[in-house]
């Protein structure tokens, strides 16, 4: 792992976030409220959530199943349009602003998306090009990565239908550092992995704030995970944000015998009344 | 400003590659529609062969030969025009099925430089079928071009694809709108054109109902003009009454089109509709 990726994930020329506002926020959400139709009936999949990430954090949202986290970040992304509540990234609106917010930004999804039929570096030479990385940067970068990643040379250049379902998550994870976001919005980036691509992609994840000034915004249901990475915690609950802070005071808080699963389990345990005031400031 | 079309052309050209690298990985696919196109070409071809034998009638051999000539045009035009069409139609569909529309939509991509680029894929793919199929057809039947006009066929062909995109774009919509059956019916709409558009008779045989709709496919006019060049050697200002009805469909359907699209992908957006799963 001394393979250095420094020159591979720098920001490309002209989307530095320092240039695009001065916000010391990278991520700010407010109100943010999305609603689905889904067979005559109404679902709620999120009710109102605030939430800012500073420059060079990395934040982890939990939650249960259906809880509204990939309804979230897909707001966040610009695949949603929320039907209330406003989202700036460096303090840009991400409706007024688009383009400029998606040069920023960059989403892993669960389920690692790509042209089957065609290799993992095809596959990232595109989305490079779709970033405006060339194409010849773009294979040297791709490479580091995916090696740092621990996807071997020899298997860069074969259809990625042909690569197992850890290993396609490693190159969706590699797509997004290559066009070197400044906000990366990782959901679940880690489910399906073994243990020890969990630590190779958590201390990639871990690397690409530190050295890189990333800030990250990421989902897990590995509790472990969230409690190792993140700077900050937020826990969503029926499409709330109910608690909110580092990890240990989350413990401090809930957690009867100190455990982040306590948390977890507490406040995903009970109903929410709507009427129950939130412990999150500021949060409607 | 340059810079600037620069920089677009260069994000275009990720579509158009990518699009070549998946003919290339699908390349027993292609294999496939090829000899499918060329083996439509070439049945149809044989029809204007027998006509005599069918009919029970001699028919004197250069009358033959402009049948041939008459149905391999609307062969292979329509081909070529349709490729155009469905690929661009299928821009939603394809994607939702590879599962990479979320990024192609997550991009910092102008929705009018991303449909640039898939149009030049698409035509690039349509060369490659017709003039493949061309060749594979004059292998088997000798096709007379002695007074052909390549220049106005061209143009009229050309005219015709930017109508076509213009239609596909605006039936990409509907497979954004509806993700279970919005496909079929854009696969409708090409069915339809393909009846009215006189792709291999006059539209006058067609039922006066019909004809009305004739009337409004570009197809019809690329077609009648297509084949005045190419059996009669017309040039471009006699073909004129055929381009300018072929242009409007083009100059109004491509922003229109656009238009529709970008405001079906805002629809897509407020509905969840671009993707549910995940
Ligand atoms: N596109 C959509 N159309 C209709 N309903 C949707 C759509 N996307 C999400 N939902 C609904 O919104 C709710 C929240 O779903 P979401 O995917 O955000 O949960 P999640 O927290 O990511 O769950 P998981 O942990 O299982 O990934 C669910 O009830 C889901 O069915
Ligand atoms: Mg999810």
């Amino acid at each position: 792992m001394t393979i250095a990726v420094r020159p591979a994930i720098g920001p490309p020329a002209g989307t530095d976030p320092g240039q695009a506002g001065h916000a010391r926020q990278a991520l700010e959400a407010r109100g943010i409220v999305k609603r689905f139709r889904a067979s005559g009936k109404d679902v709620v999949a999120v009710a109102g959530v605030t939430l800012s990430v500073e420059r060079g954090e990395i934040y982890a949202l939990l939650g249960a199943n259906g809880s509204g986290k990939s309804t979230l970040i897909r707001a966040l992304s610009t695949l949603l349009e929320p039907d209330e509540g406003t989202v700036t990234v460096f303090g840009l609106d991400i409706r007024k602003d688009e383009l400029a917010v998606k040069r920023l930004i960059n989403r892993v999804s669960v389920e690692a998306s790509f042209f089957k039929k065609l290799s993992a570096m095809e596959n990232l030479v595109y989305a490079g090009r779709l970033y405006g990385v060339p194409a010849s940067e773009a294979r040297i970068r791709s490479r580091q990565i995916l090696v740092r990643l621990g996807i071997a040379v020899t298997r860069h250049d074969e259809p990625l239908e042909k690569l197992s379902r850890g290993m396609q998550q490693k190159v969706a994870i590699a797509r997004a550092f290559l066009t070197s976001p400044a906000l990366l919005l990782l959901d679940e980036p880690t489910t399906g992995l073994d243990i020890r691509s969990k630590r190779e992609v958590q201390t990639f994840v871990r690397d690409l704030r530190d050295e890189h000034d990333a800030t990250i915004l990421l989902t897990t249901h590995d509790l472990d995970e969230a409690e190792r990475l993140a700077d900050r915690i937020g826990v969503l609950h029926e499409g709330r944000l109910v608690v909110e802070g580092t990890a240990a005071e989350l413990m401090g808080r809930h957690g009867t015998r100190g455990s982040l699963e306590d948390v977890f389990m507490s406040i995903t345990g009970r109903k929410i009344d709507e009427n129950e005031p939130s412990e999150i400031a500021g949060e409607r | 400003m340059i810079g600037e079309v620069a920089t677009q052309a260069g994000l275009a050209y990720a579509f158009v590659e990518r699009e070549v690298a998946l003919m290339k990985r699908y390349w027993l696919w292609e294999l496939v529609w090829i000899i499918y196109g060329i083996v439509t070409s070439l049945s149809v071809a044989f029809i204007g062969i027998a006509a005599p034998v069918i009919s029970g009638n001699a028919v004197d051999p250069s009358t033959t030969s402009r049948f041939v000539l008459y149905l391999l045009v609307g062969t292979i035009a329509w081909r070529f025009m349709g490729l155009v069409f469905e690929n661009i139609a299928e821009i939603i569909a394809w994607e939702r099925w590879e599962g990479t529309i979320e990024y192609t939509f997550m991009a910092p991509v102008p929705r009018l430089t991303h449909l640039a680029g898939m149009a030049a894929g698409t035509i690039v793919r349509a060369v490659v079928f017709s003039v493949t199929t061309l060749f594979a057809v004059m292998l088997f039947i000798p096709v007379d071009l002695s007074h052909a006009n390549a220049l106005s066929a061209v143009t009229m062909l050309a005219v015709g694809t930017v109508a076509f995109m213009g239609l596909g774009i605006a039936s990409a919509v509907f497979p954004m709108l509806w993700t279970e059956k919005g496909l079929q019916m854009a696969y409708i709409v090409q069915a339809v054109v393909l009846l009215v558009s006189g792709v291999y008779y006059p539209t006058s045989v067609l039922p006066t109902w019909l004809q009305a709709l004739s009337v409004i496919s570009p197809a019809t006019y690329v077609i009648e003009g297509m084949r005045r060049a190419l059996l009669d050697g017309a040039d471009l200002s006699a073909l004129w009454p055929l381009v300018w009805p072929a242009l409007l469909v083009g100059v109004l359907s491509v922003p229109i089109g656009l238009r529709a699209f970008i405001a079906a992908e805002r629809y897509a957006k407020r509905t969840g509709r671009l993707k549910r799963s995940g």
